[in-house]
């Protein structure tokens, strides 16, 4: 049985994962390199717990419906904006990719951790700590025949829809990236824009399109943080390293989304694995949570020494694009 | 006026597919196209003939829509059209191969081909890839269409490229210098394949140099010199003879000053080297000769024959085979600098000078101002850690003084001059440090008449001072006024090495296409079969 | 044909041009940069507003108050600086490589862990100076120990290095976090705490009654040092060069893999180093957040300072100050503490848009027919 809850808990920790590098590989796809993904699924999460303790403040019986969509919405509309923010500073006005993406790092966690922190008191309510059990109850809602079906059900049934959306999501991403006209441009847009370019894509377009519609994917990483794994408690610098651990992913991966679903999976377990572990120490359970850097890098190194051309990153990744300069 | 070919479609033949009337593109000031006027028929190869630089590559981006002429009119069959885009070219079916591929590496070829294009209907790679092999069998290419780019050899490319304009349904086709990165082999079966499509139909612009290809091709030739028509004749009528003088034009006496070698001194002697590059096509090929003290060699050769490894060779930047060997006039001992890095060669006492082809690229930094540039090839003396920034400051500003470098001041970062000063500030330091062998690759490209002298002048000194001075150029005429002996080469072998004070232009002009002569004749014999 | 023709006459040109500047004078740009900073404080200052209903100015007196309201407050600042400040200086010679070196939090941790083993293992065994001299000489092979590993696969097998070291930086939180439990005081807490809080051996000694000075003179020593050699060494100078153009490097017979892996070993030893002063010298003690985030806020820093590392003491003065005003305000006003990193956040998006109009000139369409 341990087994079983191991799988389960490591999926709830993979999701978070992989809705991260799902958004971060549209993004990347399109060549940029957006370490802002982090600070984007925090404002994900924030966005849900303000839609959500604001509904709830303002109503006594929630309606289940507007209980989710109103968080979801809020969520996606903050992640879009910082989509927005990297997008207007890195294709229109040239910035420097890897330091707006930190710059959009700090200011999403800094965003997170105060509204995280101040909600309540801004919104004049005498509430100690911001706890969306109600809310969170109907985003945990799962199938209801789960619990008969055994370890088959708990593993792979027990899951709240924003789950089965995760995955849903990085299938379709990774058809649409390389079964369609959009994904086949993207990916030349993010390979080599100046062909892209003469081939009458813009590719500014779909640098603003791919970055954003990664951010709010991205973003709901942190929603399903707060409603399903936290219980709608949000908890400042909670999240943690997380959005970290999403990029990480990206490479392990090899910016596949469908990939991504299994690699988020191990990634999870890895995350969780020291808690299963017998007889392991403290100190011992912080070295395993190192594991998936680790994995990381050695796929870098291999991936490196080996040049296996669809094993690399998108070849114009992190660099500027501008017509005049080519 | 046009020939009679068999054509597919029922095209009327006296309207051309494109006209060109009185078209004239300045840059700045310098004249790229003077009034060119040119005709091309649907069902026919027209060859595009000149030198480098003659403005032919210019002329067809106006068509391409890349740019857009200063004067002058574009007629598409027969009627006016405005081509402002690549866009625009494709609407009236026009369609242009580069020199430079514009190809997604980690693609296939279908993917490439079908890249940017709105087809109606269901988006299919495999319904593209079938379009791709009909074409492919129509026009009689051999062309995997699943097989990604950066597996494939230069010529599979070009394949994906011709495949790429002829999906957009393009009529009338201009190949910029196709047959620069191919085989003979391959080339015989690009222009197999040329044959086929004009057979149906297309009209098929080729821009070249080589007049083999010209002749054994083309139906009707037009030859650009110096940016002006210098005719259009039917290759039927013509021969290799009257095309180059043509192409080289009525020889142009520039008056440089030219004094005789003072007693050379066999200095650099360049033995049977040869290098491939990465996809193990031969780029120079047993390569021998000597460069003397006190003496310009010149070399002469269409751009891309192998100048820039052979520089690059010598200047411990590229790997060969061979032997490269230097006499030292100090110590009188023969040093091989073959695969020595340029620290090597410089501990060995080899004051070796290369003033490379790209300047700002390689020869200085653009973002650095003149004295830390002229640092570059001298910062490393002195044992101390720190940076000895006081002789370059005087060299700079001796460069500056001497060799009349228009710059705010010594501070001013390069790549804020204009090309001339840019050329002087490289050459100035590379003279600086009294070389025994100068090697200069194309360095009055882009400049103006004066500072072109100035150039030809410090290179005249140099040699008097006793140096070897070797010079890569392309214009033949200066190659002959400057020079003391002239090697030509082609296709990365040397076609033959002539005293520059009796050869013609015209003898020069043919050499450079004399190794490919080969496939003239095998190239006859296909057409004629 | 001819509707086409048309079409691509009447085609519309864009509505403006852009195109890079050749040069700017200085003081347009830095016109340019001050007022980017003065709009950025005006929106932080309405944000603030917003959450708090005081008077902007009051708020702006708050900031000021909490970075210089005190001395207490200004030794505080001080030091603060001065470890962004190290920590900044230490990315540049990266950066100005081109080699994007963003695991100085990393770095810095195992500079720091390095210097706390030293104080906790062999902190009795040792005459005082020497173990000094020992944490700091372990603390710069521990902070270039980290950095050469990606150089080392970058030079070889051009390794993405921007990856690597970011992932390296939680390798680095993991080993700090694993040795943290092993000398946790008391067992299991979680927490080293003060490190030889009675008997001081290994602290970074006072002077005077100044416990932050002798850092930050370190610090400033090693900004001038920086600056000086990346500006007027031969190595600095070559780094200069792989940077512009590898090509370039390569004409000259510049060894670039060597180059690469000398500067990371340098920039990593100053991190080892700011892992040092953060230990020995601030807080005594190790924990994960010792480096603070101040691995990727240096990254800012320095770049917003064009890699000068004079400029990067203005910089750092910036963030710093803005950090140390907005936590007054916020602990003033009640707020949440992580209201600075927003104020500072939006700072650095006005700072790094505005370099667009110092580099790029917008050129707006003109009257048909100027255009010719």
């Amino acid at each position: 049985m341990m087994l079983v809850s191991f799988l389960q808990r490591a999926i709830m920790q993979g999701i978070p994962l992989l809705y991260g590098s799902t958004g971060e590989i549209v993004t990347e796809k399109s060549g940029n390199l957006n370490l802002g993904i982090p600070g984007i699924m925090y404002v994900g999460g924030i966005g849900g717990v303000i839609g959500a303790f604001l509904y709830e403040q303002h109503t006594d019986s929630l309606n289940p419906v507007l209980a989710v969509l109103i968080p979801l919405f809020c969520s996606m509309l903050g992640s879009f904006l910082m989509g927005l923010i990297y997008s207007f500073l890195t294709v229109t006005l040239r910035a420097n990719q890897n330091v707006t993406g930190l710059a959009l790092t700090t200011f999403g966690v800094g965003i997170g951790n105060f509204f995280g922190g101040s909600l309540a008191k801004l919104a004049g309510s005498d509430i100690p700590s911001i706890n969306l059990t109600k809310t969170s109850k109907y985003f945990r809602t799962s199938f209801s025949g789960a619990k008969d079906l055994g370890w088959f059900g708990q593993i792979f049934l027990s899951h709240s829809f924003l789950a089965y959306a995760a995955i849903l999501i990085a299938i379709i991403t990774s058809f649409v990236l390389s079964h369609t006209r959009v994904g086949l441009q993207l990916r030349a847009v993010g390979e080599n824009p100046a062909t892209a370019d003469a081939a009458g894509i813009r590719v500014g377009r779909y640098k603003y399109f791919a970055t954003c519609i990664g951010s709010v994917i991205a973003g709901l990483g942190g929603l399903y943080y707060v409603m399903d794994y936290a219980n709608g408690v949000w908890s400042n610098d909670g999240f943690g390293d997380r959005g970290w651990l999403a990029i990480a992913l990206v490479i392990f991966a090899v910016w596949r989304p469908n990939i991504s679903i299994f690699g988020s999976i191990l990634f999870g377990g890895l995350y969780i694995v020291h808690m299963y572990i017998q007889n392991l120490d403290v100190s011992g359970q912080e070295l395993f949570k190192m594991l998936p850097y680790v994995v990381t890098i050695l796929f870098l190194i291999v991936i490196s020494m080996r040049r296996k051309k669809e094993a690399q990153p998108p070849a114009h990744l992190g660099l500027p694009y501008f017509r005049e300069e080519r | 006026m046009s020939e009679p070919t068999v054509t597919e479609k029922p095209e009327k033949p006296e309207i051309p597919a494109i006209r060109l009337e009185h078209i004239t593109k300045r840059f700045g000031e310098v004249v790229a196209n003077d009034d060119v006027n040119l005709t091309v028929y649907h069902g026919q190869i027209l060859s595009i003939l000149g030198e480098n630089g003659s403005g032919k590559t210019t002329l067809m981006n106006m068509i391409s829509g890349i740019y857009f002429p200063d004067h002058g009119k574009i007629y598409v069959d027969g009627q006016e059209v405005v081509i402002r885009s690549p866009k625009d070219a494709f609407q009236c079916k026009i369609g242009m191969i580069h020199q430079h591929f514009k190809l997604v590496d980690i693609f296939t070829a279908t993917e490439n081909i079908v890249l940017g294009l709105n087809e109606k209907g269901r988006f299919s790679l495999r319904r593209a890839a079938e379009r791709v092999r009909e074409i492919s069998a129509k026009y009689g290419f051999e062309l995997d269409p699943n097989k990604k780019i950066y597996e494939m050899s230069v010529s599979e490319k070009q394949t994906v490229e011709i495949i790429k304009v002829l999906y957009r349904g393009a009529d009338i086709l201009i190949l910029d210098e196709p047959t620069a990165v191919l085989t003979p082999q391959e080339t015989q079966k690009l222009f197999a394949v040329l044959r086929n499509m004009r057979d149906s139909g297309k009209a098929i612009i080729i821009i070249t140099h080589k007049l083999h290809e010209v002749l054994s091709l083309s139906d009707q030739v037009t030859v650009l010199c110096k940016g002006k028509n210098a005719g259009t004749v039917q290759t039927a009528e013509t021969n290799e003879e009257q095309l180059t003088e043509m192409m080289v034009g009525r020889k142009v006496t520039l008056n440089i000053d030219r004094s005789e070698p003072v007693n050379p001194v066999d200095r650099l002697m360049v033995q049977g080297i040869s290098c491939k590059n990465r996809e193990g096509t031969e780029l120079l090929h047993d390569i021998s000769f000597t460069a003397r003290s006190g003496e310009i060699l010149g070399i002469a050769g269409i751009a891309g024959s192998g100048q820039r490894e052979l520089l690059e060779a010598i200047a411990g930047l590229q790997h060969v085979d061979g032997q490269i060997l230097y006499h030292n006039p100090k110590t009188d001992q023969i040093d091989d600098l073959r695969d020595k890095t340029p620290v090597q060669i410089r501990e060995l006492g080899v004051r070796l000078s290369f003033v490379p082809e790209d300047r700002l690229g390689m020869g200085l930094v653009g973002n650095m101002d003149i004295v830390d540039n002229v640092m570059l090839r001298s910062y490393r003396k002195g044992k101390s850690i720190f940076l000895e920034r006081k002789a370059p400051k005087s060299l700079a500003e001796k460069i500056i003084r001497d060799l009349e470098v228009v710059t705010p001041s010594a501070a001013t970062p390069v790549r804020r001059l204009s090309g001339g000063n840019v050329q002087k500030v490289l050459v100035g330091r590379e003279i600086a440090a009294s070389p025994t062998v100068l090697m200069a690759a194309y360095p009055v490209r882009g400049l103006d008449i004066n500072a072109s002298f100035t150039i030809y002048h410090l290179l005249n000194e140099q040699k008097e001072h006793g140096t070897a001075v070797i010079f890569v150029g392309e214009d033949l005429d200066v190659l002959l006024e400057l020079s003391d002996r002239i090697m030509v080469i082609s296709s990365g072998r040397i076609a033959g090495i002539v005293d520059a004070r009796t050869a013609t232009k015209e003898q020069i002009g043919l050499m450079m296409t004399k190794n490919t002569k080969v496939q003239t004749q095998e190239g006859g014999a296909a057409d004629a079969g | 044909m001819p509707a086409d023709a048309k079409q691509a006459r009447t085609a519309k040109e864009p509505l403006f041009h852009i195109a890079k500047r050749d040069h700017i004078a200085w003081w347009k740009a830095w016109l340019i940069r001050v007022s980017a900073i003065v709009l950025a404080l005006v929106f932080s200052g309405i944000i603030s507003y917003l959450l708090t209903k005081e008077n902007p100015l009051s708020i702006y007196a708050t900031m000021f108050d909490g970075a210089f309201g005190t001395e207490r407050r200004i030794w505080n600042l001080s030091q603060s600086l001065a470890m962004l400040l190290c920590v900044s200086v230490a990315v540049t010679p990266a950066f100005k490589m081109r080699f994007w070196n963003i695991g100085a939090e990393g770095q810095v941790l195992v500079g720091g862990l390095a210097t706390a083993a030293c104080m906790i293992l062999i902190g009795d065994k040792l005459p005082s100076w020497l173990l000094l001299l020992v944490m700091v000489i372990a603390s710069i092979a521990a902070g270039a120990l980290w950095a050469v590993i990606p150089a080392f696969f970058r030079a070889n097998w051009q390794t993405n290095e921007t990856l690597f070291t970011l992932m390296m930086n939680y390798i680095a939180i993991q080993l700090v976090s694993f040795f943290v439990y092993k000398w946790s005081v008391p067992k299991g807490s979680g927490q080293v705490g003060l490190i030889n809080r009675s008997t001081k051996v290994g602290w970074l000694p006072k002077i005077g009654d100044q416990e932050y000075l002798l850092n930050i003179l370190i610090v400033l020593a090693i900004t001038l040092i920086m600056f000086i050699y990346l500006k007027y060494s031969k190595h600095g100078y070559e780094i200069s060069v792989v940077g512009e153009s590898e090509n370039t490097a390569r004409y000259i017979g510049i060894p670039v893999k060597k180059v690469i892996i000398r500067t990371m070993l340098i920039s990593g030893a100053v991190c080892g180093i700011a892992g040092f002063l953060l230990v020995s010298g601030t807080d005594h003690t190790i924990s994960r957040d010792t480096a603070g985030g101040r691995g990727f806020t240096a990254i800012m820093v320095s770049w917003l300072a064009k890699f000068n590392p004079i400029f990067m003491v203005l910089t750092s003065f910036l963030l710093v100050f803005l950090d140390k005003g907005a936590s007054q305000v916020s602990t003033k006003f009640g707020l949440n503490k992580s209201f600075s990193d927003i104020i500072t956040g939006i700072i650095i998006f006005f700072i790094i848009g505005c370099e667009f109009f110092i580099q790029y000139r917008v050129q707006f369409r003109e009257k048909e027919g100027k255009t010719k």
